[in-house]
């Protein structure tokens, strides 16, 4: 054997046998060193979760009568993996199903596939859930339908007919609650998406808004999970795991049922009364709220929607109408998401202004039909001169002109269009103090910020406008090009990141840019009448498990203190008393046995309706009783609606006749809603059946 | 040497007696990865046929059968006697290029994944060619190496170019099914062959610069299908694609990763049951051991090949006969190949290719084409003195 070829041999062999080590030592790191990562993709490959979901908590009102509850529901459902067996993958069944049901084949297709089945942009009604749980097509079948279906079960493989627990809001006592209620729905992949830190299943029910999607991580409770381990075809082998789901926990919420179906026939019938006197009356909201700790015991939105509509299976023009301008949006919250001039309820505001500046709260002012501002007259309301009278008077009548003098003033010493450094800013603080432009902090999602119209808002705006309005003439369109609007946009151009004279007026009653919400007005109303406290708003009270085990309550939160002394604070709460008794509201709670304090709006709208009618004033009325000893605010608003009393004052006498028991002019004992004069305090026993308490 | 020791030779050359001269080492090692194997071929397949209602022991049953003849293959080549092996070589070089070549023709040849490779028999049974065909072209291409007609020690350049001529018949024939994987194995035992026949060093240089310039052009020629590049692309990306082959990597990789120290233990491997990785009876064993035994099992499998390999080897270096010595490393090197691509591709370090793991997958002619190996070895261990 030569001596080349046995080198070569041994060359061979030992290269051969490296790469023999070389397979060891990739063996050793895929098992060894990664291996615990490659279990984890060996079980996600292998195994399938699939989602038993618990039975929701309810929503109760303060008395424990369920506002949310769950009903048992018929659901059609479809078995994927037995209709994938069909020779034609069970294009058949479904179109037949389709005829039986008076759907649409399409749909049924679109339902049963997973969301990643279909292409983008055509997922709308997609399977969130897994291949191998029954899907539902509808929740709510005719009982002789699915007879047909059980009964002809081999006319139709893979369907069944199965109770389901479905979403219900009762609406006792005809309440709807729909915007404070909101409304569950399945899981999206957004949703999936942007709750990845949340234990959420896909195919689960999960809150979309109100308070379903506020207390959703109580209310859920924690779905079974059973986990089937499946083949390279997708058929379970066996099952892994199996857990039984635990149901959700119940809110208690601080709501009165009767007071909540109350406050929203109320704000509809102040809605109508409203277009009756020709008021276009588009929209409204109406609050009660617990002055003594900010608790919401009632709050309406208008117009509704119904609240049931999800779970019946909402069409696609539903769901656009709740959205469409001309329709008002019904989905908008105005209680907590509408923005709205507050007009001469602001007084109150105005009026801690004043006394913070010095003025005599007792002195007589003069009340005359116009205040020269500069080069403009700044009319009176209605432009009547009244003469000269107390603060407290020109409160109760709302006098404007006392408070444009004031005002004007107060813009002049604070430097004028050339605000010295130290500006004392006295409107502008009170209205701070009333945090104004904070939100009330209620337990629902989406409430809007108020927005105060202070020198620093208005040179961020002029930041943000300076463009449009000084190249106005290019940038509006034509139907903005009338000569009035020339000379606004050319002022604006001109000293738009300055307030003045004019804004300083207009912020004094409320008017101009200053804007907020009807929660937020309760909340400064329930501030004026506790001596000054400004509390979060709370719908919710507490949670408690379904045996009754208090989980959390809910204790309302101190947000701050008003600029105002004890002696203004009464001073005020006497003016707002007044109002009633011979001001504004006098005619709207006439006869009225329980003393009700409070202040009419009546804001003056910019701006044109869709068919291009000019915009109606929005109506308000913010109030407190009883006078004496204060324990609830009520307000109501009405977009649209016209004058502040005959509207919203009206509305608001109609709840605190349910809240206190009156009749006519009499209060009828054991008809008050609350005999105590207050809320309930203690927690109610939760069970579905819980009726309301009905007056002997 | 005396008379009587001559005589002994001759007569253990002429009649040996059944077990003479089997190494026990190499013989227990393939022993020992034959019943691994049937164990393996077992879990691979039972649960997915029980669960489709067939007969969970079909494979199972077949690849005994395979063994028992492989083994009587075997035992047949190990005994034959050694100057009949050389004069039976054309014979068997020329079989194989027929089968290669009839397995080409549309109506005889029958397509499995991609490459026609089978021909089919009467009564479901199938020949691969190509596995039989690496044997005739390792005893083609030694025969001719190692005859001298001539005093130097070196082969000629025409002994050379008639070695190639030898594997190159083959080798074409085996691209046109194509197999890459198989060409592959039977190149490399090739050049290993001629480097060991005392060649020339610029002969074996050359070769290689061959066989990496071949190998280029092929993927750019058109001669690879697309789904071949798709596997070489998948190699150098496995998450490229997700659902065809980087999936089948992919699948394998986990399944090996996921058997950990100590496995799932035997028939308790969910991926294997799931049956997620495919063809894992055939060219995906190696996954099954991953799962099932775990590091400790499929590690063992490879000091087992080790073990054989290097038995393998030092027969052949311990020849003195210089075909023995050919054959032997030519054997050992389609082995090593062969084990090396199949099991390297399983864990990702090699391109997928549809080779069976010696041994140990499932599939007659294979186990054939191995056992025989493994005798011609055994032939080679006897003659040696």
């Amino acid at each position: 054997m030569n001596q080349r070829s046995r080198l070569s041999l041994l060359v061979v062999q030992i290269l051969i046998i490296s790469l023999m080590v070389a397979l060891f030592g990739r063996l050793f790191y895929l098992q060894i060193g990664a291996g615990p990562k490659y279990r984890d993709a060996a079980l996600s490959i292998q195994s399938r979760d699939v989602i038993n979901p618990a039975t929701r908590g309810l929503i109760v009102d303060s008395s424990g009568v369920p506002l949310a509850l769950n009903k048992v529901g018929l659901a059609i459902t479809i078995d994927r993996i037995t209709i994938d067996k069909q020779p034609d993958k069970g294009v058949s069944v479904m179109k037949s199903l389709a005829l039986l049901l008076g759907l649409n084949y399409g749909d049924i297709f679109r339902q049963t596939r997973l969301c990643g089945e279909l292409p983008k942009g055509e997922k709308a009604g997609c399977w969130t859930g897994s291949r191998y749980q029954p899907i539902p097509i509808t929740k709510e079948a005719d009982p002789n339908i699915a007879l047909q279906i059980v009964e002809n079960s081999d006319k139709y493989p893979g369907v069944d007919a199965t109770p389901i627990a479905i979403r219900n809001y009762p609406g006792i006592e005809g309440v709807n609650g729909a915007h404070v209620l909101g409304y569950v729905g399945p899981m999206t992949e957004e949703n999936l998406a942007e709750t990845s830190s949340k234990k959420y299943f896909r195919g689960e029910s999960i809150g979309k808004s109100g308070l379903e999607i506020q207390y959703d991580s109580y209310l859920r409770g924690t779905p079974g999970i059973r986990t089937v381990i499946v083949d390279r075809k997708e058929s379970i082998t066996r099952v892994s795991q199996n857990t039984k789901s635990t149901p959700g926990d119940h809110l208690i919420t601080n709501l009165d049922i009767r007071l909540q179906a109350s406050a929203e026939s109320a704000l509809a019938d102040a809605v109508r009364r409203a277009r009756g006197s020709g008021f276009k009356a588009d929209s409204g909201a109406a609050v009660v709220m617990d002055v003594r700790n900010g608790r919401v015991l009632a709050i309406a939105s208008y117009p509704t929607y119904d609240p049931n509509a999800w779970e019946k299976g909402l069409t696609v023009k539903q769901a656009s109408d709740l959205f469409s301008e001309k329709n008002a949006v019904p989905a908008l919250s105005r209680a907590l998401q509408g923005l709205f001039a507050p007009a001469s309820t602001f007084k109150a505001v105005s009026t801690v202004a004043a006394a913070n500046a010095g003025y005599d709260l007792n002195a007589s002012y003069d009340c005359p039909s116009q205040v020269e501002v500069g080069t403009r007259a700044f009319q009176n309301f209605e432009s009547k001169a009244q003469g000269r009278m107390s603060l407290k008077k020109a409160i109760a009548v709302s006098c404007d002109t006392i408070w444009y003098r004031i005002a004007f003033d107060e813009w002049l010493r604070d430097g004028g269009l050339r605000p010295k450094a130290s500006a004392n800013d006295y409107f502008y603080n009170a209205a701070r103090g009333f945090q104004i432009n904070v939100k009330t902090g209620i337990d629902l999602p989406s409430e809007s910020a108020g927005r105060l119209a202070d020198r620093q808002w208005r040179k961020n705006w002029y930041a943000a406008n300076k463009d449009f309005y000084c190249n106005y003439k290019s940038r509006a369109t034509k139907s903005q090009q009338t000569p009035f609007l020339l000379k606004l946009a050319r002022e604006n151009c001109i000293d738009g990141d300055k307030i003045r004279a004019g804004d300083a007026v207009n912020f004094s009653i409320g008017q101009g840019d200053t804007v907020i919400t009807p929660l937020k007005l309760a909340q400064m109303y329930s501030a004026i009448a506790n001596g000054g406290t400004i509390w979060q708003a709370l719908v919710g009270k507490a949670i408690v498990k379904t045996d009754g085990t208090i989980i959390k309550t809910m204790t309302p939160e101190k947000l701050g203190t008003l600029p105002a002394t004890p002696q203004t604070l009464k001073f005020l709460q006497g003016a707002l008393r007044e109002v009633v008794t011979g001001g504004t509201a006098t005619g709207a709670f006439s006869g009225f046995p329980i003393s009700v304090s409070g202040k009419t709006g009546t804001a003056e709208v910019f701006g044109k309706n869709l068919n291009g009618s000019k915009k109606d004033n929005t109506s308000w009325f913010a109030s407190f009783a009883p006078s004496e000893k204060p324990r609830y605010a009520v307000v109501m608003m009405v977009s649209q609606g016209g004058y502040g009393a005959s509207t919203s004052g009206v509305g608001v006498r109609k709840i605190y006749e349910t809240l206190f028991g009156v009749k006519g002019s009499k209060v009828v004992p054991g008809l008050a809603l609350f005999p105590e004069g207050k809320p309930p305090t203690k927690l109610p026993k939760i069970s579905p059946a819980t009726k309301v308490k009905k007056a002997p | 040497m005396s008379l009587i020791a001559q005589r002994q030779k001759f007569r253990r050359a002429s009649r040996p007696s059944l077990f003479a001269g089997f190494d026990p080492i190499l013989t227990g090692a393939i022993a020992l990865l034959l019943a691994i194997g049937t164990a393996l071929v077992y879990a691979a397949t039972r649960d997915w046929y029980a669960a489709n209602n067939l007969d969970p022991e079909y494979y199972l049953k077949r690849h005994v059968i395979n063994i028992v003849i492989g083994s009587l293959l075997a035992w047949g080549t190990t005994v034959i006697d050694y100057r009949l092996l050389r004069a039976y070589t054309p014979i068997a070089w020329g079989l194989g290029v027929i089968g290669l070549a009839a397995v080409l023709i549309p109506n005889v040849g029958s397509t499995v994944n991609g490459a026609q490779a089978w021909i089919a028999l009467p009564g479901g049974f199938q020949i691969q060619p190509a596995e039989l065909a690496k044997i005739s072209i390792i005893l083609g291409i030694s025969m001719i190496l190692s005859e001298r007609g001539h005093d130097s020690d070196e082969p000629t350049t025409q002994d050379m170019l008639q070695a190639l001529a030898v594997a190159a018949v083959p080798i074409l024939l085996i691209l046109a099914q194509p197999d890459i994987g198989t060409v592959f194995i039977i190149s490399a035992s090739v050049v290993t062959i001629i480097a060991v026949s005392g060649s020339p060093t610029r002969w074996v240089v050359a070769l290689l610069i061959v066989a990496v310039i071949g190998g280029f052009a092929a993927t750019k020629s058109g001669v690879l299908k697309d789904y071949q590049i798709k596997r070489l692309q998948s190699f150098v990306d496995p998450n490229a694609d997700t659902q065809g082959t980087g999936y089948q990597l992919r699948q394998a990789r986990i399944t090996v990763g996921s058997g950990g120290l100590i496995g799932t233990g035997l028939f308790n491997g969910p991926q294997t049951n799931g049956r997620f990785v495919p063809e894992q009876q055939t060219d995906f064993i190696f996954t099954v051991a991953g799962e099932e035994l775990g590091f400790l099992g499929s590690g063992l499998i490879i000091l087992l090949y080790i073990i054989i390999l290097m038995r393998a080897f030092s027969i052949a270096r311990r020849t003195s006969d210089p075909f023995g010595r050919l054959v032997g490393t030519g054997v050992s090197a389609w082995f090593a190949f062969q084990i090396f691509e199949n099991i390297g591709m399983t864990l990702g370090l090699m391109p997928m290719t549809g080779v069976p793991l010696p041994f140990l997958s499932y599939g007659g002619s294979s186990m054939f084409a191995n056992l025989i190996g493994f005798g011609l070895l055994q032939n080679i261990h006897s003659k040696q003195r």
